[in-house]
């Protein structure tokens, strides 16, 4: 069965606190992970190999530079 | 036809490591370029690097630190009957390096040759040195690894300016009766060979930063563990793990996931910056130095870069 956005931003938080230190509270749909959440892009890609492990869904290089909003790459694990 | 064999093992005797004595600061890089010293430290962990002058070659570096081993392995040049040296950085590809090393060294008439694993190239040499010496093809071999990347960087190009500097590493190797140096654990991934690459004679070196990073930090400590089981070697029983320099972060992601929780991590690219093939004798050389590291405990080497190529294994440190 497919995950809920809620299920998937609740992943998504846990994975992203673990890697940069921001509190999975913080991590909202709308938020930009490089203008709100000061990520960078070696953050982004250990983001993307976590996402993978916990959703099973591959996120490769040249589609994660188009995944801008926690959003984005919620759609991208539905998808 | 007749076969040889080598001694029953072989082991490094000794280690020596070289930098160029000029030193680039964040500070400078930011004045040249859109940069800064912050930025610099967060993506890539390099607080300064060092760069050789025009009056400085690839293969003066590789003397200096060859030279350095030779006289800390108590032996003599004409004990030397192999000389291989790692680089990827040569001004020119012809002559080979190693036969000038050897020859500004003293050492007469020796097998010479160069590899080109470009940030593997130095865990390549060594097992091609371990391997002559238990194969009978050789006695004691000088390898170096000695890296002039200033010359193949672009000086505008913030993505890979900041991240290489200069230098040099050498271990002599000599044959032993118990093992010293483990078995190699080497392979490459030829459908990447475009992440890390100089496309032509006139061009200057590119990486893909992202899909390098992602590489490295999953597909590596896998090659560590299995040098450490060909090795019987634990990850937790190693007294150093001293992987490419090639990323604070690559590096810190490597060692936690190996979790060899008493090993002295190598972080010597904080002030060395990316060496290529010079970056693990440089980092152990120094580590040896500063007494962080004991005689006679095992570190984990993990040489891993352009090609992409990679290569692990567990030495006795001398």
């Amino acid at each position: 069965m497919a995950l809920t956005e809620q299920e998937i931003l609740a992943g998504l938080g846990k994975i992203i606190n673990e890697i940069t230190g921001i509190p999975a509270a913080e991590v909202t749909p709308e938020k930009s992970f490089v203008d709100d959440l000061d990520i960078d892009s070696l953050s982004m890609v250990e983001i993307a190999v976590a996402a993978q492990d916990e959703f099973g869904v591959e996120i490769p290089d040249d589609q994660l530079k188009n995944l801008k909003t926690v959003k984005d790459v919620i759609n991208f694990i539905q998808s | 036809m007749r076969q040889t064999q080598g001694a029953p093992g072989a082991r490094v005797l000794a280690f020596g490591g070289y930098q160029p004595a000029n030193v680039i600061t964040n500070e400078h890089l930011a004045k040249t370029m859109d940069t800064s010293d912050e930025w610099i430290r967060s993506r890539v962990g390099i607080v300064e690097r060092r760069v050789a002058g025009p009056e400085e070659s690839e293969v003066d570096l590789a003397v200096q630190a060859g030279g350095k081993a030779l006289a800390a392995s108590g032996l003599s040049a004409s004990d030397i009957d192999l000389v291989i040296v790692a680089t990827c950085t040569l001004e020119t590809q012809i002559p080979n390096a190693a036969s000038r090393v050897a020859h500004r060294l003293g050492i007469v008439a020796p097998g010479a040759f160069d590899v080109n694993a470009a940030c593997a190239g130095f865990c390549y040499a060594l097992a091609a040195a371990a391997d002559a010496i238990r194969g009978g093809s050789a006695t004691h071999v000088l390898v170096v690894g000695s890296e002039k990347l200033s010359q193949w960087v672009d000086w505008t190009d913030r993505t890979t300016a900041v991240i290489f500097g200069d230098g040099a590493g050498a271990a002599v190797v000599g044959p032993s009766d118990t093992p010293g140096i483990g078995p190699v654990v080497w392979g490459s991934v030829g459908e990447k060979a475009d992440a890390i690459k100089v496309k032509d004679r006139n061009s200057f070196l590119q990486q893909e930063g992202q899909a390098v990073f992602r590489w490295a930090t999953t597909a590596l400590h896998p090659v560590a563990r299995r040098a450490c089981e060909r090795a019987g070697v634990r990850p937790e029983d190693l007294a150093a793990f001293v992987p490419h320099q090639a990323n604070l972060r690559i590096v810190e992601a490597i060692a936690r996931k190996l979790g060899a929780e008493k090993a002295v991590i190598a972080k010597d690219i904080v002030l060395s910056g990316n060496t290529s093939a010079a970056s693990i004798p440089l980092a152990l050389s120094r580590m040896i130095e500063r007494g962080e590291v004991p005689s006679g405990g095992l570190a984990l080497l993990l040489g891993f870069g352009a090609g992409l190529t990679y290569a692990g294994q567990v030495i006795e440190i001398p």
